[in-house]
């Protein structure tokens, strides 16, 4: 099977995005528009409103830069979970739509198994302990008999949901389009005092409430510098993401540590994942924000590797699925024997 | 002064967050179990965490044993090194035999970790990391819980919920064709300690954890 193109839908949370990827993995565009709440956190229905308005363009988009035909295509895919409920519905219904008007085969992807394959496509890593944290997402994962297994993930919220709170707390605003997320990163990298804060880790899942919790208060406190607090807010979080990616890592003796997800462009993090991964004569792997972030190449990718395999759904079977793990999914494109 | 182990000390497993060496204690097969510095966090947090656990694991390991379950013996702490030396336990890992015995066998054992759960968590202590690595089965037939770093102290159902939660997730991630089966067995050793009432309200923290969100829209 040679030649082919599948056309991507990714709409789980505050993004959409439209990705065209080559049967051999050439991706051809990957257009992103993200909705940006004017306050607060998102919300899933001004969220699909957006995803709504911009789909028409955002598809236009995808098709110019890549010089690719719809009549070209063989198949359409789309994130069909997990994330929030009518962000993903809008997404689907773009891509029935889409498939139905074409006549092509229409191809679910879990958003989480995309951005690991991704991952492995664009860095070359081929059979890592994936660290995936981002806003919506803290799992550790790595391939083993025919799935994706969850090692660690967090019991309550995301890491990035946590900073991000912390950050609209601490009065951080993204004007310039920066994410919260950096704007902490740089006032962190001026603290020097380091306070101790609440560290939870059971097994290897993680708990962020009671440390968000107490560092809020430690702000609302005023008597720490706010570059301090940040500091060792982001010190805390990144080490104990690190601690349950190495304790995943010993357990399933891997030899590559893959770094992806929003959260994973940040520069400390990867220092400190690099370091531990280099202790334990592991190789250390990140991609770049382009497809570390959600994007519409991710879910195409997956669509050609579910393709060649036919796992191929009836649009009248292709309802969302808001919680749908990882660890669910059959993966039958991993080669068992690059996995050990 | 700082606890250095003997020169022959030979390390038999390099872990997530300590190594472990075989040495001699008065002629007796010990395990110096050494929390080392990890370059990738902060000296103030990794001290700490570093001390914190190694004060706080044989103590709790002391506690368990009054609950009834087997764990090593401790024969010194030295928290300047961060080094504990404990008893070495001959047998086998659970992870290495559970999926290679047979049916009977392994309900058997699986009825047997529940019930230890079970006392566990009836005193009050949350292992923190119930793995089959953590659990030594001894030529005798004992099984001899390790590694108890992560352990606190709880009466709590939402915390009893999250232990049984990952040993589940363990099976599930370890011993996939029988996680299920496994589990089951646990539950009913451990209801046999923790009675009807207390086992549901702890599974049902357990449904209730698997299920929840990773998305929060609004706070």
């Amino acid at each position: 099977m040679k030649g082919g193109y599948c056309l991507g839908i990714e709409s789980t949370a505050d993004d959409f995005g439209v990705g065209i990827v080559s049967f051999d993995g050439d991706v051809l565009a990957n257009v992103n528009d993200a909705y940006t709440p004017e306050k607060g956190g998102i919300h899933p229905r001004e969220a699909a409103r957006h995803h709504a308005r911009v789909a028409g363009r955002v598809l236009a988009e995808a098709f110019q830069k890549s010089g690719v035909k719809p009549k070209e295509l063989s198949a359409i895919a789309f994130s069909q979970g997990p994330g929030l409920g009518p962000c993903l519905r809008t997404g689907a219904t773009a891509a029935r739509a889409l498939a139905s008007y074409l006549g092509l085969p229409l191809i679910g992807v879990n958003h989480c198994v995309a951005h690991i394959e991704i991952g492995k496509l664009i860095s070359k890593a081929k059979d890592p302990v994936t660290l995936y944290v981002s806003g919506g997402n803290t799992i550790v994962a790595a391939f083993e008999a025919k799935r994706y297994r969850i090692f660690g993930e967090t019991l309550d919220i995301a890491a990035g949901n946590c900073i991000d709170v912390f950050a609209r707390e601490a009065g951080f605003r993204s004007d310039n389009g920066l994410p919260l997320g950096r704007i902490v990163e740089e006032r962190a990298a001026k603290g020097k005092k380091f306070i101790h804060l609440p560290y939870t880790i059971k097994g290897m899942d993680l708990s962020f409430s009671g440390l968000l919790t107490a560092t809020i208060n430690l702000l609302h406190e005023g008597k720490y510098q706010i570059e301090d607090l940040c500091f060792s807010f982001q010190e805390t979080i990144f080490s104990m993401l690190t601690e349950v990616t190495e304790r995943a890592l010993a357990h399933t003796e891997k030899k590559e540590v893959l770094l992806t997800g929003g959260v994973g462009s940040n520069n400390r993090l990867k220092e400190m994942l690099r370091i531990m991964t280099e202790e334990h004569d592991a190789a250390f792997y990140s991609v770049s924000k382009e497809y570390a972030l959600d994007n519409g190449a991710m879910i195409a990718w997956v669509g050609v590797l579910s393709y060649k395999h036919s796992l191929i759904i009836p649009i009248e079977k292709s309802f969302v699925k808001l919680k749908w793990r990882l660890d669910e999914v059959e993966v039958p494109w991993v080669d068992e024997d690059d996995a050990d | 002064m700082k606890f250095h182990g003997s020169m022959r000390m030979m390390l038999i497993k390099k872990g997530a967050e300590a190594s472990l060496y075989l040495e001699t204690w008065h002629g007796r097969k010990a395990i110096l179990k050494r929390r080392l510095v990890k370059k990738y966090r902060v000296p103030e947090l990794d001290k700490e965490i570093r001390i914190q656990r190694t004060k706080h694991e044989p103590s709790i390991m002391h506690k368990a044993k009054e609950a009834g379950i087997p764990t090593p013996i401790i024969y010194m702490v030295d928290i300047s090194s961060t080094t504990i030396v404990m008893e070495f336990v001959e047998g086998k890992r659970l992870k290495e035999i559970l999926d290679g015995i047979p049916l009977e066998e392994r309900r058997k054992l699986c009825r047997h970790i529940g019930i230890l759960v079970g006392k566990l968590h009836k005193y009050g202590i949350i292992h923190g990391d119930l793995t089959t690595s953590n659990m030594i089965l001894t030529p005798e037939g004992r099984i001899v819980f390790i590694d108890f770093g992560l352990s606190e102290q709880s009466f709590e159902p939402e915390d009893r919920g999250v232990d049984l939660h990952l040993m589940k997730r363990a099976l599930l991630s370890t011993h996939f064709a029988y996680a299920k089966e496994c589990f089951n067995s646990i539950v009913s050793g451990y209801m046999e300690i923790m009675g009807e009432d207390k086992t549901k309200e702890v599974l049902s923290k357990v449904r209730e954890i698997e299920k929840r969100g990773r998305y929060v829209s609004e706070r």
